[in-house]
């Protein structure tokens, strides 16, 4: 195949030629009375990638899992290479050079990266000869892609990252010829993301197909040759990504004009509500996060937190609202310091009036196999005591207002969180903190992995917030959404605070040197404002940090 | 030399308490490297000791006892399969269950076919497996050390109990150099990433209960005709359950599951040593306290000893496909 890099309207005239690599015709799939798939007509071109866009739910996951073999569609023609074929199972799919990487890895965590690659695909009964030549091969693909994973490694010591490319070779080991990535980087740091995105275009320009499934306008835009909308089960439309742009994309997504922008007047801070003086955090390996860390948030306000992920945000919130012990410092709730320390931190910041909105909604703000009502009173369950017993009728009951105010889909306070989409549980997280009319609510990625229609509402939501006179802590990665909420921006930089900026004069590009570390007094890690048994690991940090990153040299 | 006598002896009965928990011990090993937990290894034991003997008691084969007892092995495999494979029961239930139906049905089918209180009548000569002598053992048995540990410890034990020694690096070499052995291995972790790369999850479990199965039937099978002469009442004494310690401790790997059924066997034969020894300053310490000593070691080993027991993590979770 050409491996001469081409413009993406070359390759669109080269792969009109050819057959298209995957062309599907009426394909329809009903789920019990949900018409997940209606009427899909889809052409993917050889030698392109080719972005499926569409909101949670749209039906984007169903459609690529009839292509690979997970769901036979109820009627429809799949035409891979031109040729009509029924795909029975994954393993006819593999067969037909159709490889998947799912959202969530298909790796065994203690087994080697080898031992993941060639499982179901040995070629010998024997694994001695299988995996010798699977290492020769693997050598080879490394090479060819820049997909360069250590075949020894054990898959639990790896990142994210590289866990996700150990996922790439598998579908590449077994020949695949055309690779679905299912919302690959939800899961990725922004670099590793980056990494991710120049793996994808060496192997298109090697003349292999991808599809990316994704809700990232954003990635669409910086990969694809072409994109198709899904809403609702039906592909909207297909377009030529040169000739679209993010607003119509969205527009095509949720059916209605989307503001990117979020409408809120202007700020009114009173009071100093959340004092943070001199924070320093250390993580579990005692190498610290947060450095001396001073900040206020006035009722009235959102402040944001801007930063590339990693950077001690995490800890930052975490030491907050109580879940991690600060080593140094103070957190100041309405005029009285609250000690963060112990397991009841938490508890004892909540009733300071504290509300805590966590980063990862699945592992700290729901136990999902909780029903809807039980997680909408999670933490709070001592004010629904009825003597020893808990007052359900009361919880459910308040349960369903929230279901009625925040519009959580389905209305249902007795289904299983896990059975709700992303947006929804959300949804429930934000509805229980919010609802309890706290002084301060800290906010960690209110819309991580939440679909655009529920994203407006959460901002919304947050907006209204501050304009009832609450202080309100935001942190995300997303510097769009830090940029559309904040009245105050922090940039947090290698666990200190580097810069601030108002969202309405700040431009992207001084935003992104601040979060990139690079500032007046750049280089300089301000050693003498620490605290004197931080500073010897202090050193080692500033030179691994920001994290490491394998990549290959382009 | 009276001393090493004793421990020779000491050390053959050691191996002759540790056939049973050996075999039990790899049996668990395959349906729990697959991701299924089998609590009725004490059952299925039990079960196929009866089967065993019953068979041989009619038809005087030992050998068509061995069937029958790998046959009731495989037929309550079955149940437990179907509970917990394709109708994704809970499988601690289910085997529980296995464990109870067991020790009922074998007293009753006991007494009503040998009217004997639930035993079996007693076996001999080819109703039973007796000890193979290996070439040269009577030759060597006055050779010093080494022909007294030939004779006796290496020699002179029944077809089975070789079985056993064998199945252990058997079950190595499958285990880590083949592809049925990696695929076994992955079903237990996440059985998805088999499922994703097209192999049926649910054959991988069957093949493994399979096995299971046979190992654990010749378990029983050496309980009641082998090691004794006939099937009593709940003659397994919860060496199925002993087992599953031993894979714990052994951490699912076969090699220490040999070690640990050797270390619980050879306690068992201390045990039976030590009754009616005079201890100094003790004296003699009554029976049931010597015979409680095995399983109070294996409590201190399991709670004290053991370090980091990670099990196959998709052990005892019934595997769903969903997305």
């Amino acid at each position: 195949m050409a491996t001469i890099a081409q413009t993406p309207e070359q390759r669109l005239a080269t792969a009109a030629a050819l057959p298209a690599a995957i062309e599907l015709d009426g394909i329809n799939k009903h789920f019990g009375p949900v018409h997940a798939n209606r009427d899909i007509h889809l052409t993917v071109r050889r030698g392109t990638v080719h972005g499926i866009v569409g909101e949670n739910g749209a039906g984007k996951s169903t459609l690529m899992s009839i292509l690979y073999g997970f769901y036979t569609a109820d009627s429809g023609t799949i035409r891979v290479d031109g040729k009509a074929v029924t795909i029975t199972d994954s393993r006819h799919a593999l067969a037909l050079g159709i490889g998947m990487v799912h959202q969530h890895f298909m790796l065994v965590d203690n087994f080697t990266v080898i031992e993941n690659i060639v499982l179901g695909a040995e070629d010998s009964a024997l694994l001695g000869r299988t995996l010798s030549k699977a290492r020769a091969q693997l050598k080879q693909l490394a090479t060819d892609y820049g997909l360069e994973v250590d075949p020894d490694a054990l898959i639990e010591d790896l990142s994210v990252g590289q866990q996700q490319r150990v996922e790439i070779l598998k579908a590449l080991y077994r020949g695949a010829d055309i690779l679905i990535l299912d919302e690959p980087t939800g899961v990725l740091t922004p670099a590793e993301a980056d990494h991710l995105f120049r793996i994808l275009r060496k192997l298109r320009d090697e003349g292999k197909t991808i599809i990316l499934i994704t809700h990232k306008l954003r990635e669409i835009m910086a990969i694809t040759d072409e994109v198709s909308v899904m809403r609702q089960g039906a592909m909207v439309k297909t377009l030529i990504t040169e000739q679209t742009s993010p607003g119509e994309l969205a527009e095509l997504m949720v059916g209605r004009r989307v503001l990117l922008r979020v409408e809120k007047g202007p700020a009114n801070p009173g009071k100093v509500m959340l004092a943070v003086e001199n924070l320093v955090v250390v993580d579990d390996l005692k190498v610290p996060r947060v450095k001396n860390v001073s900040f206020q948030v006035r009722a009235g306000e959102i402040v944001g937190i801007a930063g590339v992920a990693g950077n001690g945000q995490s800890e930052l919130l975490e030491a907050i609202s109580g879940m991690r012990d600060q080593s140094l410092g103070q957190v100041i709730i309405n005029g009285q310091p609250v000690s963060a320390f112990g397991d009841d931190g938490a508890a004892r910041l909540r009733e300071a009036g504290l509300a805590h909105v966590p980063e990862d909604r699945l592992r700290m703000g729901l136990v999902t196999n909780f029903l809807e009502w039980e997680n909408s009173i999670l933490g709070y369950q001592n004010d629904y005591g009825q003597g020893l017993g808990l007052d359900v009728a009361k919880a459910k009951a308040e349960a369903r207002e929230r279901i009625a105010q925040y519009d959580i889909r389905p209305a249902n306070t007795d289904l299983k969180s896990a059975n709700f989409s992303g947006g929804n549980q959300q949804k429930i997280v934000l509805a229980r903190e919010m609802e309890r009319n706290p002084d301060v609510l800290i906010v960690g990625q209110p819309t991580r992995g939440v679909d655009i229609g529920a994203i407006e509402f959460i901002h919304n939501q947050i907006i209204k917030m501050r304009d009832a006179g609450k202080a309100i802590l935001l942190v995300s990665v997303e510097l769009d959404e830090i940029r559309a909420l904040s009245d105050r921006i922090l940039v947090l930089f290698d666990g200190q605070i580097v810069g601030e900026a108002d969202p309405a004069t700040a431009d992207e590009g001084e935003l992104g040197l601040l979060m990139a570390g690079v500032h007046d007094n750049a280089g300089s890690t301000d050693a003498a404002r620490l605290p004197e048994h931080v500073t010897p690991v202090e050193k080692t940090l500033t030179e691994m940090s920001p994290l490491p990153n394998k990549d290959v040299q382009q | 030399m009276n001393y090493y006598t004793d421990l020779i002896l000491i050390l053959d009965s050691t191996v002759r308490l540790a056939i049973p928990l050996i075999l039990a011990c790899l049996a668990g090993l395959y349906s729990e490297r697959a991701g299924i937990v089998d609590i009725g290894l004490e059952g299925k034991l039990l079960g196929s000791a009866f089967g065993a003997a019953a068979m041989a008691a009619v038809t005087g084969s030992a050998w068509l006892g061995l069937l029958a007892g790998v046959g009731v092995a495989l037929g309550m495999s079955a149940i437990h399969g179907i509970a917990s494979i394709n109708l994704k029961g809970n499988q601690t239930i289910s085997g529980v269950a296995l464990n109870f139906l067991a020790a009922g049905l074998t007293t009753f089918l006991g007494q009503s076919w040998f009217h004997r209180g639930g035993f079996t009548p007693q076996l001999s000569g080819d109703q039973r497996f007796g000890p193979i002598t290996l070439p040269f053992a009577p030759e060597l048995a006055s050779v010093p050390v080494i022909g007294g540990l030939y004779s006796e410890l290496i020699s002179g034990h029944n077809i089975l109990a070789y079985v056993a020694f064998i199945a252990v690096p058997v079950t190595a070499w499958v285990l880590f150099q083949t592809r049925f052995g990696l695929r076994l291995r992955a079903v237990g972790e996440n059985p998805k990433a088999l499922d994703t790369a097209g192999i049926s999850v649910t054959a991988l479990r069957y093949q493994a209960l399979i096995i299971t199965a046979v190992l654990v039937g010749i378990g029983g099978t050496y309980l009641s005709i082998a090691q004794s002469a006939g099937f009593n009442n709940n003659m397994s004494a919860g060496r199925g359950y002993i087992a599953l310690a031993a894979l714990i401790f052994a951490k699912w790997k076969p090699w220490p599951a040999l070690a640990t059924c050797l270390l619980f066997g050879f306690l068992d034969a201390l045990q039976f040593r030590l009754q009616g020894v005079q201890f100094p300053l003790i004296g003699e310490v009554p029976v049931q306290a010597i015979q409680v000593l095995p399983y109070l070691l294996t409590i201190i080993l399991l709670a004290g000893f053991i370090g980091r027991a990670v099990a196959p993590k998709a052990s005892g979770i019934p595997y769903t496909k969903e997305r």
